[in-house]
């Protein structure tokens, strides 16, 4: 039994111009039980910066309520939101910290930095960042996500064309994973608006 | 092995659960309510190792009651889910309890509420939830039969069903249950689904 894949998730993040996506399916599993089809896999920290956690569900859910209430001091001290970039070094002091008896958890994280850059990062469970200029995914389904991103990812893709590439990428790369899927949940977020939808996909 | 599981209808929520209490391949009882009443709109359906069971249970009764008597208000259902969710995370890594719970609640606000809640705490709300081999049978019998709104007749007789293909189809199928009901009118025994009656105690 793979403690990464007792629930089941699939997490994509993908820059686009000016503008990015984030997306996850919505199963929440136990081994081969569905539980659950309506999982919020994504969270909102504020307006441009969002953030998605794959892997155990309860470390998911733990590591979201501390974040959470780091960001809200942070708030709170310097009386502004938090940049993308520092909330990535936030979540990878707080996963190595505990070195030794990790969070079972691979985050993704997506904001609108400064001069509305994208900025897209994922990690591994104990904090080692990985910055990427495109894409990048996390999950039970991050193989297929892998290679559906490659060949379908393009550069400076308009709100509504990364809408439609994120979507595809995400369903037909659950479709090869049993342990994720049962839909999917989009966020397409610009300067201006942040654009929520939810996917029919393969409903099993 | 034991079998719990519960369901949301129109204005009340069900929880229904097995008797007997089982060491290895002796029946010590069975006629062992594991359906504990929280607080007047609570029921907790515990399911697991029994010392962890009544233990973690009755802390979290008294805990709730405590709250109560503090503020001077109860607490919401949502509240209690999330905070027995963070009395079994914290516990996880030090001192596990092997307890999982299904928390059937009413609030004058939100209506009645069901929450599935992992003994590695993972939390989810929910319209029908189940742990336990009985979970592959009633589950598959509630994703057939259940609809949102159901009259507290239909969601009985959803319950008898799922009993039904519980003694029919499970090997080790425990003969007893009790089914609990949770509405505007507080918790309550509902009923009780008796195929084996103990021996009467023979008085001193």
């Amino acid at each position: 039994m793979q403690i990464f894949e007792y629930n089941g998730s699939a997490l994509v993040a993908m820059v686009g111009k000016n503008c990015f996506a984030i997306a996850s399916d919505r199963r929440l599993g136990v081994q081969l039980q569905t539980i659950a089809t309506d999982f919020q896999r994504i969270s909102k920290i504020h307006d441009r910066l969002f953030f998605g956690l794959s892997g155990l569900a309860t470390d998911a859910q733990t590591l979201y309520q501390r974040l959470v209430f780091r960001h809200k001091l942070y708030q709170l001290r310097e009386e502004r939101d938090m940049k993308p970039e520092t909330f990535a070094n936030l979540v990878s002091a707080l996963l190595y910290e505990k070195r030794f008896g990790p969070y079972f958890c691979q985050p993704v994280i997506a904001g609108l930095g400064d001069e509305d850059k994208p900025f897209i990062c994922t990690m591994d469970s104990i904090g080692a960042k990985e910055l990427a200029k495109d894409f990048v995914v996390a999950g039970t389904a991050s193989e297929s996500l892998y290679g559906a991103c490659e060949s379908m990812f393009k550069e400076d893709m308009e709100p509504e064309e990364l809408f439609e590439t994120v979507s595809q990428a995400l369903l037909s790369s659950v479709d090869r994973d049993c342990l994720s899927g049962w839909g999917g949940h989009v966020y397409v977020v610009t300067p201006t608006e942040v654009k929520e939808r939810i996917l029919k996909g393969r409903m099993d | 092995m034991e079998c719990v599981f519960g369901l949301v209808g129109n204005g009340f929520a069900i929880v229904a659960a097995d008797t007997s209490a089982v060491h290895s391949i002796l029946v010590h009882k069975s006629n062992e309510d594991k359906i504990m009443v929280l607080d007047s709109h609570k029921l907790i359906a515990a399911s697991g190792e029994s010392g962890d069971r009544v233990q973690f249970t009755e802390y979290i009764q008294k805990n709730v009651a405590l709250y109560q008597f503090r503020n001077g208000i109860p607490l919401t259902t949502a509240a209690a889910a999330n905070f027995t969710r963070g009395e079994l995370a914290t516990a996880l890594r030090k001192n596990p309890y092997f307890v999982n719970i299904l928390l059937a609640g009413y609030d004058k606000e939100t209506g009645p509420s069901l929450y599935y809640i992992d003994y590695i705490a993972t939390l989810h709300k929910v319209d029908k939830g189940a742990f336990g081999y009985g979970s592959y049978f009633s589950l598959s019998m509630m994703d057939r039969h259940y609809h949102s709104g159901m009259t507290v007749e239909e969601a009985i007789d959803l319950v008898d069903k799922c009993i039904m293909e519980i003694r029919s189809r499970l090997v080790v199928a425990p003969p007893n249950f009790v089914i609990k009901i949770v509405d505007k009118d507080g918790a309550r025994e509902y009923a009780w689904r008796e195929s084996v009656k103990d021996a009467a105690v023979a008085s001193a």
